[in-house]
């Protein structure tokens, strides 16, 4: 069995295994912890507090106007190359073969030609976050072994997809073998980093949101 | 047999056959210039060739489907290709030559006798091991015993066809016969692979012409076959490859896309992995290659093409199972595996996470009933 074959045969299939058992795993074990009783009396009525979940979701995604000025930037470079990440993953023609290779279905990509623009535009946002990870001494003290794994394994994907895409540094099995093989990787990790935000962004501010809208603030 | 005076020398064979000097050299011109050689050497190789006695070849065919010979038999240049023959001296080749049985063997044993240590040896086809060799027999010895014998005396061995290269079709899964590639018999002697099923005709005469010219194995890539034939993949040459970097890819073989002649890609098209000349060379006197008549490249000249799953199934796409496989099934299957393991593991992590809390919680309580 070549490289390839193995990345995109029993590597992929253990590493989607891990992905799936590893997502239910965390989330279920998230959802069913037992959130502290508020003896408190609540300042707002369920559905407020509900509603103040969901608005948190929403407020919590947007840069604050009073810190706009400190944390504008980060969030545009955030915001940017996940964008980027999206329509890389979602809208590229080989990736979508391969999405539809698992699910069954396809739908229309972008020109190849485009994507790698905004594969390329997309690294070098991820070079200024983490050039920002390592001369911002709060961030640097804030940051661990998670993070920058996290990070290397998205870039790891990121580069070895344009060099095969674009045909660099050896032959295009190989390449392409590496880059299945470097998302292998990543779905392995996954589930257990600091890469679950995607599936935990979103539930967690809701839960800040309204532990917050009861106890009458807002946020 | 084409011709078995073995001392005659090319020149003299060429000017029986009425083939001009510088017929010649335009056919070794055009050979160099395929082996990417410069102009030059076509006339060096036509001048040797012509002075020198034709080079013993025996061509032996093992478990194959004779479509390698009958690419080789069907060239588009039957002229230029006959003269190929003229030029070696083909000594056996039993799906050639008119002799037959005993007097067929014997042309063989002396073909490998007279010419020791210098004849080109090519092998067709794979090599069965199996029920004791049973599976390929000629002359009532097995195809392997054949092989390891006229290996011996071979200067060089070519394998013609992926089958005698990398096992073919007859080695895929479950590979019945026990069947093996020739590299795997023979391990002492320079070979060269010119691997597909079959291969391009020039890229077999090529080889051969080169090797009988310079007496050198050429450059060889890691599947040891001739990096000037092999040296690219189909999708670096393809004319589609403009509508690769647009993005265009025919979704089926009768939508717009394929209509339009776009890239192949999604539809299991295996130019991106495979090394061979076909997008250059081409096949019938140059005329077209699978791709341009609208079906994508199936691997046929890369080692085990047959077991990469589905011809129909793009090169990123998973490949799980067996050709012909519905993966969405198998990632459903597997999908639901991992949500109840994850699930149970889940309730497990939350059950000892809840106790803890419990546990901190009561504590604090305790903590602050005595007295904190």
């Amino acid at each position: 069995m070549d490289l390839l074959s193995f990345a995109r045969g029993p590597a992929l299939k253990v590493a989607l295994t891990i992905f799936c058992l590893g997502v239910v795993w965390r989330i279920v074990g998230f959802a069913l912890l037992r959130i502290r009783l508020d003896r408190s009396p609540a300042r707002a009525s369920v559905p407020k507090f509900l509603a103040g979940g969901l608005l948190t979701i929403g407020t919590r995604s947007w840069p604050h106007p009073e810190f706009i000025a400190r944390t504008g930037a980060g969030e545009a470079i955030g915001y940017s190359y996940h964008m980027g990440l999206f329509v890389i993953v979602l809208l590229f023609g080989p990736h979508i073969a391969f999405l539809g290779s698992l699910f069954g279905f396809t739908w229309p990509g972008l020109p190849s030609s485009l994507i790698t623009v905004i594969s390329v535009l997309t690294v070098t946002l991820f070079l200024a976050v983490l050039f920002r990870r390592v001369t911002n001494p709060v961030i640097r003290m804030l940051s661990n072994f998670d993070d920058y794994f996290s990070w290397f394994i998205t870039m790891a994907v990121m580069a070895t997809g344009i060099a095969a895409t674009a045909h660099l540094g050896g032959p295009y099995q190989t390449l392409l073998a590496h880059h299945i093989l470097s998302v292998d990787v990543l779905l392995v990790w996954f589930p257990f980093g600091k890469l679950m935000h995607a599936f935990y962004i979103f539930p967690s501010r809701a839960i800040n949101g309204a532990i917050l809208a009861r106890k009458g603030a807002t946020s | 047999m084409l011709h078995t005076d073995a001392h005659i020398t090319v020149g003299e064979m060429l000017r029986r056959h009425g083939i001009s000097r510088r017929g010649f050299i335009k056919f070794c011109t055009a050979t160099a210039s395929a082996m990417a050689l410069p102009p030059e050497m076509g006339v060096a190789m036509a001048d040797q060739l012509r002075g020198a006695v034709r080079p013993s070849v025996i061509y032996l065919s093992f478990q194959e489907c004779t479509g390698c010979l009958e690419s080789l038999t069907r060239s588009f240049a039957p002229t230029i290709e006959s003269l190929i023959f003229n030029v070696i001296s083909l000594d056996y080749d039993d799906t050639l030559m008119a002799a037959a049985g005993g007097a067929a063997e014997s042309a063989r044993d002396k073909a490998m006798h007279d010419n020791f240590g210098k004849y080109v040896l090519v092998v067709d086809g794979s090599v069965p091991t199996g029920a004791g060799g049973g599976y390929c027999m000629a002359g009532g010895r097995s195809a392997e015993d054949i092989l390891r014998e006229a290996a011996k005396g071979a200067a060089a061995i070519v394998c013609v066809g992926t089958c005698a290269a990398f096992g073919g079709i007859p080695f895929a899964d479950p590979n019945p016969t026990q069947a093996w590639p020739v590299t795997a018999i023979v391990g002492d002697k320079p070979i060269i692979n010119v691997s597909g099923c079959p291969p391009i005709p020039e890229v077999i005469t090529g080889t051969l012409l080169q090797f009988v010219t310079t007496g050198k194995v050429p450059d060889l890539d890691e599947h040891l076959r001739p990096k000037v034939f092999f040296g690219n993949t189909i999708h670096d040459r393809c004319y589609r490859r403009p509508f690769y970097d647009q993005g265009k890819f025919a979704k089926t073989f009768d939508d717009e896309g394929a209509r339009n002649g776009w890239c192949l890609y999604e539809l299991g098209c295996k130019g991106p992995t495979t090394y061979n000349a076909c997008a250059t060379i081409k096949w019938n006197g140059g005329t077209s290659f699978p791709i341009e008549s609208g079906h994508g490249c199936l691997g046929c000249s890369e080692p085990g093409f047959w077991d990469q799953g589905s011809f129909y199934a793009a090169q990123s796409a998973a490949a799980w199972g067996k050709a012909g496989e519905a993966v969405p099934r198998k990632v459903m299957e597997v999908a639901a595996a991992a949500v109840v393991t994850g699930g149970a593991l889940g309730v497990g992590s939350a059950g000892v996470s809840r106790m803890r809390q419990r546990r901190s919680e009561q504590d604090a309580i305790d903590r602050k009933s005595d007295g904190g």
